[in-house]
């Protein structure tokens, strides 16, 4: 076998590979190198179409990803526990209010992140208290329809 | 009445002793691996039949299939007046189906055909079972370089298809119908998960070892033809090669999908 079809085959291999590569570390946010960040936890009572993987804005920018939804049941009430994946390092007031918000009307859900104003910071893996839930629009056009509004 | 039976238990009779006999060529092939000597050179030989000189062509088509789909989704889209979505339509389906299920059919044609002829040439001209004559294992000789060499240039090529694909959507959508070039990106990458980029890549493999054990079986048996001897059955081995891989390729990405998704 002469040297041209073996550098045939080291240039498909090679363009073969830089493909993969941008396709799973790019596109697959594969995180390899990515060990910046904290991760925080808000408790919701709906987060109707908040699906995994989804933004988190601050002020329209994006800062991080939701990393998981769970469940959680207590004695009162049921609740949605969302973990907020950051990923950049910052430093969030105890009174930052996340609520979920729909990117247009019809648009994807994410969750936006308003800091407060108080001295003391959020540690990595709190819970974020003052939450907004999911804005259910049949129920708004619901209630102005049949004279819930005052 | 015996004859009615007949007819109906024939060709079941037949499939099932064509699966199994592409089974057993399979777990021969793939068990030939470990044994076969000098299998890396022959293993290079293949890629470079099977990859390197695909990639040209493989390039062509994703590029033309990427702009067809930013065409397509473009005018599907601006009804809805969600144009931003163009970047998860092309991506999604190239990586999902298209770049996987095209690959595959397209390395069929390319390569999957001039296999059956090679080796359906060297049995009716007696060279395998020459092989065989001089203790050289023809299966480990002529199939397992061609197994490993797919399994490696499949996934490859389909990584190509599918990037030079979305390059293809940006031509049409960003370039030609002036989309917003940030939201393109932006939408590729927040629709496009390690999930679907992963099963992308499985079914590459899949269809590769699919596509290469049918037509390596097809040359190889090309003498066991019932319908014809000697050249033309090699013609026709390579026509049912061609016809049998592709029909597998599109049920078998079925069968992935609905076990993935």
């Amino acid at each position: 076998m002469n040297t041209n079809r073996y550098a045939a085959v080291g240039v498909f291999v090679l363009i073969g590979l830089l493909c993969v590569a941008y396709m799973t570390i790019k596109l697959g946010k594969m995180e390899v190198f990515n060990d910046k960040g904290f991760e925080l936890k808000a408790s919701f009572t709906n987060v109707s179409g908040l699906r995994v993987g989804a933004d988190i804005e601050m002020a329209g920018v994006p800062v991080g990803k939701v990393a998981a939804i769970d469940l959680v049941h207590t004695q009162t009430q049921t609740t949605a526990l969302v973990t907020l994946r950051f990923e950049r390092d910052m430093e969030l007031p105890d009174d930052t209010i996340a609520s979920v918000r729909t990117a247009g009307l019809i648009g994807d859900k994410f969750i936006d992140v308003a800091p407060g104003g108080s001295e003391e910071l959020l540690e990595a893996g709190d819970t974020i208290v003052d939450t907004e839930p999911a804005l259910d629009l049949g129920s708004l056009i619901g209630k102005y329809a049949f004279g819930g509004v005052k | 009445m015996t004859h009615f039976f007949a007819a109906l238990g024939r060709p079941v009779w037949d499939a099932l002793i064509f699966m199994g006999s592409v089974a057993i060529f399979f777990c021969q092939g793939v068990q030939q691996t470990v044994a076969s000597s000098r299998i890396v050179q022959r293993t290079l030989r293949q890629i470079h039949v099977i990859g390197s000189q695909s990639l040209f062509l493989i390039v062509l088509i994703s590029l033309f299939c990427g702009m067809v789909l930013g065409l397509q989704g473009y005018y599907t889209l601006i009804k809805f007046g969600s144009v931003g979505f163009l970047g998860s339509v092309v991506s999604l389906s190239l990586i999902r189906e298209l770049g996987p299920v095209l690959t595959a059919i397209m390395l069929t044609g390319r390569a999957g055909s001039s296999m059956t002829a090679e080796i359906g040439v060297m049995r009716i001209s007696d060279q395998i079972d020459a092989l065989d004559v001089m203790d050289i294992n023809s299966v480990s000789y002529l199939v397992s370089p061609r197994l490993v060499a797919s399994v490696i240039s499949f996934p490859l090529l389909t990584a190509v298809f599918d990037v030079v694909g979305i390059v293809g959507g940006y031509l049409t959508g960003v370039a030609l119908l002036d989309m917003n070039q940030g939201a393109y990106f932006y939408r590729i990458s927040s629709s496009v998960t390690m999930t679907d980029v992963g099963c992308g890549f499985l079914k590459a493999v899949v269809f590769g070892l699919l596509v290469t054990t049918v037509c390596c079986h097809q040359g190889y048996f090309a003498d066991k033809r019932r319908d014809s001897v000697g050249p033309e059955a090699v013609g026709n081995a390579t026509t049912s090669a061609v016809v049998i891989a592709c029909v597998l390729i599109l049920a078998a990405d079925y069968v992935l999908t609905s076990l993935f998704l």
